[in-house]
């Protein structure tokens, strides 16, 4: 568990990222919060340098669009989905839990799926 | 509308297919393609490709699942050669006749070489999967002495991979200075620049009299200047034509292009056109404009489809042209329509420190946003561009 930043420091609409095993993107997503890898699975680009729309990130790059719940891309280029985290908040502060590397949740799995 | 045939199976073609679908289109739908190769990205080609940094297998556009849910009929490896409007059909190298009711043109467009070289070996163009292996096979044998021709984006990514792949590598320009029309004089000096920083050999406001070879194979480029590199490897890098030999007298409109309205749509409405092969006209600068953008040709597709299948122009292009080029370790991107002489102003970062944003202005009015290394501050300056009542000055 990670604790990223304190809430008021990510406002809506911002992100911020902090390096676990791999960089860790954090947004919050009009009040909630969500982290993935911050490498967009296409290629090289950091997803929080990404727009955010709803929940929503588009990759900064080359626009692939990543449901921010699931990490499931929803159009090309991307086609594999990114890692999620889950997050908490606790007194103000924002906690990733960061997933071990190399295990894709099994929802992000099986949502991806069903956008492919 | 039972059957619609798409011609050209690359990204806009690919994408042209995932909108029918994804729009409802439930028919026959046959994807025609002159390469044999599934679809797969270019821009790495001149990039990690290159470089051997990206694999064949990361070019593909699509997985297993995007092919199964699309249920298309895939003829590849034999072009069309002629539209034959009044039977309603496409013919085929082979002599197939397709019939359909509704056509998607995606045949984009091919890399020009210099007239009269096609006999010497050693001598590339890099447009195509087959092209870049040739290259990099080339490339990769031996050390040899590379000349690069043509400075624009991917004649500078081209001369950017042969540096590391530790190669000598000489670019040549015929233009003073490069990208000036496409960025304007100060923008371009500071793409310019990224060569000197990496003290690649160049030779700009310099043309290309001849090549020489011996027993087939090239051996040097001689200049304007009278100079002689020598060369074993020769790569031009001087523009595209599109792909529009197949769509001769047969009515529609070509200029450069296939000449397509606000829509997409050709001059018959059964037959859209999209990506580099497509001269659409926009309301907005009121002229015809054809971009050679990966961005253009994933995202027309949307619109276009959306025309072909209601019959009628129901939405028009209003995105703002966007490319990207990766050179020197430098992430350059570009968004709008400039001409020569807008105002440029640097809002972030240097040009010395290659990490900045430039607006470009034109009476004031913000029109186009360039980016060396600062993808999060573009990304929102960009979509400024697309809301231009959103925008503060
Ligand atoms: C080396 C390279 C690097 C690039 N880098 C970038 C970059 O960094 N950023 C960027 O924004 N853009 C870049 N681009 C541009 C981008 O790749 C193109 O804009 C994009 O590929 C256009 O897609 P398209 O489907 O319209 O056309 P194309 O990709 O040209 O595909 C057209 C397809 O149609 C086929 N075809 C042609 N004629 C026929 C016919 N008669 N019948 C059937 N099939 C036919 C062709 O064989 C081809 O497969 C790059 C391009 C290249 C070549
Ligand atoms: S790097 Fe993210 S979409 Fe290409």
């Amino acid at each position: 568990m990670f604790a990223v930043c304190r809430v008021e420091e990510l406002p809506p609409g911002e992100s911020i990222r902090f390096t676990a095993d791999v960089a860790v993107a954090v947004f919050n997503a009009d009040g909630e919060f969500y982290a993935v890898d911050d490498t967009c699975t296409h290629q090289d680009a950091s997803l929080s340098d990404g727009f955010l729309e709803g929940c929503f990130v588009e990759c900064p790059l080359h626009a692939a669009f990543f449901d921010l719940r699931t990490g499931a891309p929803t159009c090309l280029p991307a086609k594999r989905p990114v890692r999620t985290h889950p997050v908490t908040v606790d007194n103000d502060v924002v906690y990733v839990h960061v997933e071990p590397h190399g295990q894709v949740p099994q929802e992000a799995g099986r949502e991806q799926e069903e956008v492919a | 509308m039972r059957t619609v045939t798409v011609v050209g199976t690359s990204l806009a073609g690919f994408s042209a297919a995932q909108q029918l679908r994804a729009q409802g289109f439930d028919g026959r739908l046959v994807m025609v393609g002159a390469e044999v190769h599934l679809p797969y990205d270019r821009p790495p080609l001149s990039k990690g490709f290159l470089t051997g940094k990206t694999s064949r297998a990361d070019l593909a556009l699509g997985e297993q699942s995007d092919y199964d849910e699309l249920e298309a009929e895939w003829v590849l490896g034999d072009p069309a050669v002629q539209l034959r409007p009044s039977s309603a059909g496409v013919e085929l190298l082979s002599g197939e006749h397709i019939g359909t009711d509704g056509i998607v043109v995606a045949t984009g467009a091919t890399a020009r070489s210099l007239p009269g070289v096609d006999e010497l070996a050693g001598v590339h163009t890099l447009r195509t999967l087959d092209d870049a292996v040739a290259l990099h096979d080339e490339l990769s044998s031996g050390r040899p002495r590379v000349v690069v021709i043509g400075a624009g984006f991917i004649g500078a990514e081209i001369t950017s991979s042969c540096l590391d792949l530790g190669l000598d590598v000489t670019l040549v320009e015929a233009a003073p200075l490069p990208l000036e029309r496409a960025l304007g004089s100060t923008m371009a000096q500071a793409c310019a620049d990224l060569h000197r920083d990496h003290r690649v050999d160049v030779r700009f406001g310099v043309g290309v009299e001849e090549l020489h070879g011996a027993f087939g194979h090239v051996t040097g480029v001689r200049l304007s200047s009278g100079e002689v590199l020598p060369a074993d490897v020769v790569v031009t890098g001087v523009g595209v034509q599109p792909n529009t030999a197949w769509l001769a007298n047969t009515g529609l409109g070509l200029n450069d292009g296939v000449l397509c309205d606000a829509g997409g749509v050709t001059d018959l409405p059964n037959i859209v056109a999209v990506g580099d092969v497509a001269r659409c006209y926009r309301p907005d600068l009121d002229r015809t404009i054809r971009i050679e953008h990966w961005a253009t040709a994933n995202g027309q597709p949307r619109v276009a489809v959306g025309n072909l299948l209601a019959g009628s122009v129901v939405e028009h292009h209003t995105d703002v042209p966007y490319f990207w080029s990766d050179q020197y370790g430098v992430r350059i991107q570009f968004a709008g329509t400039v001409h020569p002489d807008d105002d440029v102003r640097i809002v972030d970062g240097a040009v010395e420190d290659r990490r900045f944003l430039a607006h470009y202005e034109r009476q004031g009015q913000p029109v186009g946003v360039l980016a060396f290394n600062t993808p999060r501050a573009f990304g929102r300056a960009r979509r400024q561009l697309t809301r231009p009542s959103l925008i503060v000055t």
